[in-house]
């Protein structure tokens, strides 16, 4: 077996909102009277939970979670920003983390004195940066900016020096978060070609990404974080069809709605089931973002005679309605359905979407000959969506956050007059 | 593979950790860099550069000069009125100067504290340090106004360093102690500066000692800036050093010190959450 490189035993993180954060000093004298009477309870919460996991030398570990999971707190320990509530860690080796390319750079500074600035930061020696220099600064091709202060850099330029100096950090351990999350997508696949060659040469790397396919090209083994906890961890591969079934989450994709109370029907129309399915028809709760989603709905019809048009509503985690959908296209919405069972699925197209966590209330209704909504059956399925960030979505090769309810790819056209 | 590092996380504890001066050592690089960038960046965007550093003591001097001088006429014995309020306005606006960087050093630097692990009594110590360009150009000035002036000083010179080490841990007591306060209180953003100003004032920085009684000179001593002053003075000018009030400001001194670091190791544990 090998030697055990990081060890993490039962680390918890709490989190006070609002009563820590006591910026003036009358807030603090007024919290010293009250102390006794305040709620301790109040705006408190666990950002990380009783989470064990070893790491043994040479290994790579993949950490993936949804927001909030839990991922930046962990890292954050374990680079020893900021200290756990509860529990412990062991970490056996020199420490490299990076949770941010270019931390430390001042813009007055040229790209020259940013390069030893950035360096100590991070941790190397002096001798080391000497050593490498001419090696970081062919990395980042800027040469002939070297002495340029890096406020007159475009912030590609600034991007690329920062990950230079970066990727030239030779620690025993290294803790990556979303470091690739920033850039354009040709830079991150350097950076991703960097990574794998750190892991291959015997270093052990913690790395933290949404990129699932980085994740399991280049790390052994990952584990899933959901609310703090640690559910589940295996082979990459695993983890990630764990993480992407959503059966390590509170995302529920699938609702079966026999025997709950009370039951979503009308004398008309029952509803029995709601499912969130991929192309091939099975339950799924992470979407990438290319991919086609479908809403299925299967419904008992009770008394017939009545056109029966199912009905989704979907909202997105601020709680914004995103959109209604409801069948107006097929032979179904001007025509009564007998008595029977009905599955109706709902196909929201790739490239639609934004990132991130939605909610799918279920309703059948009818309009004529007067509006009657049977059911509506709240919050009845959740899904993720997510961004696979390979340069042919709707991001193109921008990388940041991207604001906006939807992000759907539309057709173009440019005219050139001469 | 040689002795390998191990680092242990365990939660925060109360008062029981040490000031693991060997983790500061490892980490004697980032200081460096950290201390060279805060002078580099200091008057890279002034109009005129340096020359701040020669002109803010000199203008002071002089002002200090037209008005203590020539209408106070404080007794200085034997030392020009000019180079008296020179070597105190040196030392002061470096203190005061290393004490304000200091006191903000942690809120300007918030990407690098809530992004990378390093000993935190680093980013204070950097401002504090950096401020010795500026003293050592003032001691320039100093020599060349002594030399003006026909003062030689005398083999007491040699104490003159330990004078200025004193001003330097001075610097850092209060700046890392400021620093600490002003993550979790931004009052001090407003309080500081009339500390600051009350400070002044109390220390014998453009008036001699000896205007006050002797009684009051022993509780002067409290400050430990005026041990500094007058220990540097007699020093440099070949004066009898009062050993009772240095005695007493340099106690005050260690007291503060110990003081400025048991609360800032108490508090830095939270920086990251809190800034």
């Amino acid at each position: 077996m090998t030697r055990r490189a990081i060890t993490v035993e039962n680390l918890s993180k709490l989190y006070r909102i609002g009563e820590r954060s006591a910026s003036s000093l009358r807030d603090a004298v007024a919290g010293w009277f009250t102390r006794n009477g305040g709620d301790p309870a109040k705006g408190e919460f666990w950002a990380l939970r009783d989470v064990s996991f070893d790491v043994g030398e040479g290994e790579t570990l993949g950490i993936i979670g949804g927001n909030g999971a839990g991922k930046s707190t962990l890292l954050k320990i374990l680079s020893r920003i900021t200290k756990p509530t509860k529990g412990s860690a062991e970490i056996r080796g020199r420490v490299g983390s990076l949770l941010e390319v270019g931390t430390g750079f001042h813009n007055e500074l040229t790209g020259r004195e940013n390069i030893y600035l950035n360096g100590a930061v991070l941790g190397m020696r002096r001798a080391e940066i000497e050593r490498k220099f001419d090696e970081i600064v062919a990395f980042s091709e800027i040469e002939e900016f070297l002495d340029t202060p890096v406020k007159h850099y475009s912030s590609g330029m600034y991007m690329r020096l920062a990950f230079s100096v970066a990727a030239h950090l030779e620690p025993e351990i290294l803790i990556v978060d979303e470091v690739l999350a920033v850039g354009d997508v040709n830079f991150q696949k350097k950076c991703l070609g960097k990574m794998r060659d750190v892991g291959r040469s015997g270093r052990t790397v913690l790395f933290v990404s949404h990129d699932m396919a980085a994740v399991s090209r280049i790390c052994d083994r990952a584990i899933v974080l959901s609310h703090g906890r640690v559910a589940a961890e295996g082979p990459a591969g695993e983890a990630i069809r764990e993480y992407l079934s959503g059966a390590s989450s509170a995302l529920r994709a699938e609702r079966i709605f026999e025997d709950s109370h009370p039951q979503p029907a009308s004398e008309v129309v029952r509803l029995k089931r709601v499912r969130i399915v991929d192309q091939s028809g099975a339950v799924c709760a992470r979407f990438d973002i290319r991919n086609e989603i479908g809403i299925e709905a299967t419904y008992e019809v009770i008394k017939p005679g009545h056109v029966l048009l199912p009905n989704f509503q979907i909202y997105n985690q601020e709680r914004v309605h995103i959109f209604t959908i409801q069948d107006v296209v097929s032979e179904w919405s001007d025509r009564p359905k007998e008595r029977g069972e009905f599955t109706s699925t709902a196909w929201i197209p790739g490239n639609l979407m934004a990132e991130g966590s939605f909610t799918v209330n279920a309703a059948v209704v009818t309009y004529l000959p007067r509006m009657t909504v049977h059911f509506n059956a709240l919050d009845a399925v959740s899904f993720d969506v997510f961004d696979p960030m390979t340069g042919d979505t709707a991001r193109g090769h921008f990388a940041g956050t991207m604001e906006g309810v939807v992000r759907p790819i539309v057709k173009w056209e440019t005219l050139n007059k001469r | 593979m040689q002795q390998q590092e191990i680092t242990r996380i365990v939660p925060k504890g109360r008062w029981h950790r040490s000031l693991d001066l060997a983790d500061i050592w490892r980490h004697r690089e980032l200081l460096y860099f950290l201390t060279w960038r805060d002078v580099r960046v200091r008057y890279k965007q002034t109009a005129i550069g340096i020359a701040w550093a020669v002109l803010q003591p000199v203008l002071t001097t002089a002002i200090f000069t037209v008005i203590f001088s020539t209408f106070a006429r404080f007794e200085t014995g034997n030392v020009p009125y000019p180079l008296f309020a020179l070597s105190g306005l040196m030392i002061w606006l470096y203190v005061h100067t290393a004490v304000t960087l200091a006191a903000g050093s942690f809120v300007g630097n918030a990407n690098l504290v809530t992004k990378v692990y390093f000993p935190r009594l680093i980013v204070p110590l950097a401002s504090v340090l950096a401020g010795l360009v500026d003293l050592l150009v003032s001691f320039v000035i100093l020599a060349l106004l002594m030399a003006y002036y026909g003062v030689v000083p005398d083999v007491q010179v040699a104490l003159a360093p330990l004078f200025v080490l004193s001003a330097l841990l001075l610097a850092a007591s209060f700046g890392i102690l400021f620093s600490a306060l002003n993550v979790r209180f931004r009052d001090v953003k407003f309080g500081l500066p009339f500390l600051l100003q009350v400070w002044m004032i109390v220390s014998p920085v453009f008036y001699p000692l000896s205007l006050l009684s002797e009684k009051w000179r022993l509780v002067f001593a409290l400050n430990p800036l005026t041990g500094i002053l007058e220990g540097l003075r007699s020093s440099l000018f070949g004066a009898p050093l009062d050993w009772q009030v240095i005695a007493i400001s340099t106690a005050s001194l260690a007291v503060l010190m110990v003081a400025s670091v048991l609360v800032f190791k108490s508090m830095e544990d939270d920086f990251a959450d809190l800034i």
